[in-house]
């Protein structure tokens, strides 16, 4: 027997594979939530875990603005051909629009290149790698903490150093002001500030208008770079305009922004990647050199941004009545948000929670930070088969006039 | 102010979109365009396939569908029917549950998620100096791709002999020998781009035997399948080949040409592995690249080639509709070889049916190129290619005519 075993000759190279030392990537966080949900069983169960709006059935919501669009387009019989590197020229100049508004000196004077992107995370890609590549002076990114937790291996793949500011504040689950002016004051200049423009994810806590125009001083005392991130302009407080107010203060205070912008969740198109990069630059003739580097960069990655998204955005963006029932639609949508988010605390206060949940009020946008702890989101979830991340975030979008009672009775019991 | 940028260069612009550029702005109305590789109708216009059509009108009626987001590596039904597309139907390999795929954008997303991938987890961690050899010519957004993925090495194979005007197989396969082990090598699967010029069978069977043996990587880019013979099946005959010798590799497939999709960014990493374990693990990393770029790919083209391929009549009307463009691809070889015969132009003018695909190598150089734009208004890169699809039979005459003056005047 053993002297068999001596003459087994080992497995021939042909056999072994070039992968055989990649490991296996640790789960998404988030998506293992979803996948967690997928398979429970329980007819009460909730997934309060991932980011996309739901209606008060639980259900996805198509825009009546982007079906009407669609009809639209689809009765001009367009042809398919490359759009540019950078993107639609219908689409990225409403975008820049309707980020920077009407009234925008930028746009008056050509000074901003806006193009089109892969929705916010493919901005985000551009928007890190551009800066890796022409802002020398700095390889620093400061990020809130906590931040959307995809920033961290954007801007990391890119090549840069992952810093942070205090934010938020666990205590009172609001912002931390005075935290994050001490740690702005004391950041090197020209380094990297990323900014939630608005409903901040995860923590759903902005600044007040006051306190955003003390940060935009700082910030230019201390000459940094602003990067804002704007995902949910619409979302937040249900009006565009509002929602775009820091971006357009600090563009007013004479910060040469970047800006990331989501079409995401305003205009319900997630699967359709649509999104735009922009660069507020000195002029026009920075404008060419930027846009140009800014191809130099597109073009290995994808080459071309997608047709479809863009063209129903631009569509909407520039059509007044579709873009009269989009703003409707869009204050629906953060209407609906915001009476979860009484109900919520309203239902926890009958429940007779001695808690002080005004943060769920407070807070704005899609998510909420609840303030619970891993233990009990753990609970939540074994007990009443509630599915949030272990930070304690919850996707208020999950949350229905159907189930925001159990979702109090829930949260109490395991509260209380 | 001092601005951040102020230092940020002006690029030069990507060749190809100049062309075009140059070309809409000419005022010529003679002018012909046979720069962007796209195809065109004998009427000079962009083809939407009628199976698309069809299926557009499918997917607007639809109200079940919505616009959701994908699985971070794309549309399930469009990746396994696209990877048989590249494999066949009835591959041993995804028989076996060792073939995977991510859906990307396009055929250059799908080379850019290889590439990176490649670069942290091919031969261990950091493969920065790995050699990544591409063709001599090839696409030029190859080498592109590549070194920002961080390759600091890329090498050209020989191909392309301009004196012949075919493959140098001799100086292929000397590079193949010479190469170092484990260097990765991006192989054109049919219609190679720009040269028009494939391997034969038996030159495939050759150079799959060099890199087996000497641990070469496998990195196919099929951005032409159904283009090349009209044929899907007999176009991915190369990349089957490789699969049967029991390659690992990665094959980047486009469907921006053979389903007219261009905007759309429809595209396919398919991956083969050696088994479904490995497979898996490979897919976890992918995820992760893919997170950082795009975190999910667009859904609006996948379901279309999704339902076009897996509903059989559908399927029919596409292979149809791939016929027809190549189809008058090679209507449009065989009469300009003809006319250019006729003219009694100077030289051999055979590569011209010989070759395949949507380009051919005319042989035309850059000084002949120069005359042809300037003179006479025909737009063609710098390289000598020609875009077939830019020929209709109402301009082949004014093509041919200039051709034969370039060449007869200028040297």
């Amino acid at each position: 027997m053993y002297l068999l075993l001596l003459f087994v000759s080992p497995p021939p190279i042909c056999c072994s594979s070039w992968w055989g030392g990649v490991q296996m990537g640790p789960p998404d966080p988030i998506l293992g939530v979803s996948e967690a949900f997928k398979r429970d069983t329980s007819p009460k169960k909730m997934n309060l875990g991932v980011g996309a709006y739901r209606d008060d059935h639980g259900k996805p919501f198509v825009l009546d603005c982007v079906r009407k669009a669609e009809a639209l387009i689809s009765s001009k019989q367009l042809d398919k051909e490359y759009l540019a590197i950078g993107g639609l020229g219908d689409f990225t100049k409403s975008c820049a629009l309707l980020a920077l508004g009407a009234d925008s000196e930028v746009l008056k004077s050509g000074r901003n290149i806006t193009v089109q992107t892969i929705s916010g995370t493919g901005s985000l890609c551009i928007g890190a790698n551009f800066l890796s590549r022409f802002h020398s002076a700095s390889r620093d990114v400061y990020l809130p903490k906590p931040s959307w937790g995809n920033h961290t291996p954007i801007f990391r793949d890119a090549g840069m150093q992952l810093k942070a500011y205090r934010y938020y504040d666990p205590s009172t689950c609001g912002f931390d002001f005075n935290g994050a002016l001490d740690d702005i004051s004391k950041m090197p200049e020209k380094s990297v500030i990323m900014l939630h423009a608005c409903a901040h994810n995860p923590t759903g806590v902005d600044p007040k208008p006051e306190q955003w125009k003390e940060i935009a001083d700082l910030v230019k005392k201390r000459d940094l770079l602003v990067f804002f991130d704007m995902a949910y302009q619409g979302f937040a407080s249900g009006d565009i305009d509002r929602d775009a107010w820091a971006v357009r203060h600090f563009i007013e205070q004479g910060h040469n922004i970047v800006l990331s912008q989501s079409f995401a969740k305003n205009m319900g198109l997630y699967g359709e990647r649509v999104g735009g990069f922009t660069v507020v630059c000195n002029d026009a003739e920075e404008v060419k050199r930027v846009e140009s580097q800014l191809k130099i960069l597109i073009r290995p990655i994808y080459s071309n941004p997608p047709m479809n998204g863009a063209r129903i955005a631009a569509t909407i963006l520039n059509t007044p009545d579709l873009y009269k029932i989009w703003l409707g639609e869009v204050h629906g949508m953060a209407n609906r948000i915001i009476k979860m988010r009484e109900q919520l605390a309203a239902n926890l206060k009958s429940e007779g929670s001695t808690h002080n949940w005004q943060h769920v009020i407070d807070q704005i946008g899609m998510f909420c930070f609840t303030g619970l702890k891993p233990e009990q989101v753990e609970r939540l979830t074994k007990e009443f088969s509630v599915y949030m991340t272990k930070d304690g975030r919850i996707s208020m979008a999950g949350v229905t006039s159907g189930n925001v009672g159990y979702l109090a009775h829930g949260i109490h019991a395991v509260t209380k | 102010i001092m601005s951040l940028f102020g230092e940020v260069p002006q690029a030069t612009p990507v060749a190809v979109f100049k062309l075009s550029n140059d070309f809409k702005e000419d005022a010529n109305p003679k002018k012909v365009n046979l720069g962007v590789g796209a195809y065109r109708t004998d009427e000079g216009q962009p083809w939407v396939l009628p199976v698309v059509k069809k299926v557009e009108k499918i997917i607007v009626a639809d109200n079940s569908l919505n616009h959701e987001y994908l699985a971070i590596l794309g549309l399930p039904e469009f990746r396994s029917s696209a990877s048989k597309i590249a494999l066949g139907e009835d591959s041993p390999a995804i028989q076996e549950n060792r073939v995977g795929a991510v859906q990307c954008l396009g055929g250059t997303g799908a080379l850019k998620m290889g590439a990176e991938f490649l670069r942290r987890w091919y031969n261990g961690n950091d493969n920065t100096k790995t050699p990544v050899y591409v063709s001599a010519p090839t696409w030029e957004n190859h080498n592109a791709v590549f070194a920002n993925a961080g390759f600091e090495d890329i090498r050209p194979y020989k191909y392309w002999d301009a004196e012949k005007r075919g493959l140098d197989l001799d100086g292929f396969l000397g590079d193949l020998e010479s190469a170092p082990k484990h260097s990765i090598f991006v192989l054109h699967a049919c219609a190679h781009n720009p040269t028009g010029t494939d391997p034969t069978h038996v030159e495939w069977m050759q150079v799959a035997e060099v890199m087996k043996r000497r641990k070469l990587f496998v990195f196919f880019d099929s951005a032409y399948q159904g283009f090349a013979s009209g044929c899907l099946d007999k176009d991915a005959w190369a990349v089957r080949y490789f699969v049967t010798q029991g390659f690992e590799m990665f094959c980047a497939q486009s469907f921006s040409k053979n389903f007219g999709l261009y905007n759309e960014r429809v595209g396919n990493l398919t991956i083969v592995a050696r088994d479904s374990d490995n497979l898996k693990r490979v897919l976890s990393q992918m995820e992760k690249i893919v997170r950082v770029t795009w975190s999910n790919p667009p859904s609006q083209g996948a379901r279309l080639v999704a339902i076009t391929l897996n509903t059989p009549e559908l399927f029919a009307e596409w292979w149809d509709n791939v016929k027809t463009m190549a189809d008058r691809v090679l209507l449009m070889r065989a009469s300009l070889q003809a006319k250019l015969q006729a003219l009694e132009t100077p030289g051999t003018w055979d590569h011209i049916t010989q070759q395949i695909g949507m380009f051919s190598f005319t042989g035309l150089n850059p000084k002949q190129v120069e005359y042809m734009i300037k003179e006479r208004s025909i737009y063609l890169m710098a390289s000598g290619r020609i875009n077939m699809c830019g020929l209709t039979t109402k301009n082949i005459d004014y093509v041919a005519e200039s051709i034969h003056e370039t060449v007869v005047n200028v040297q």
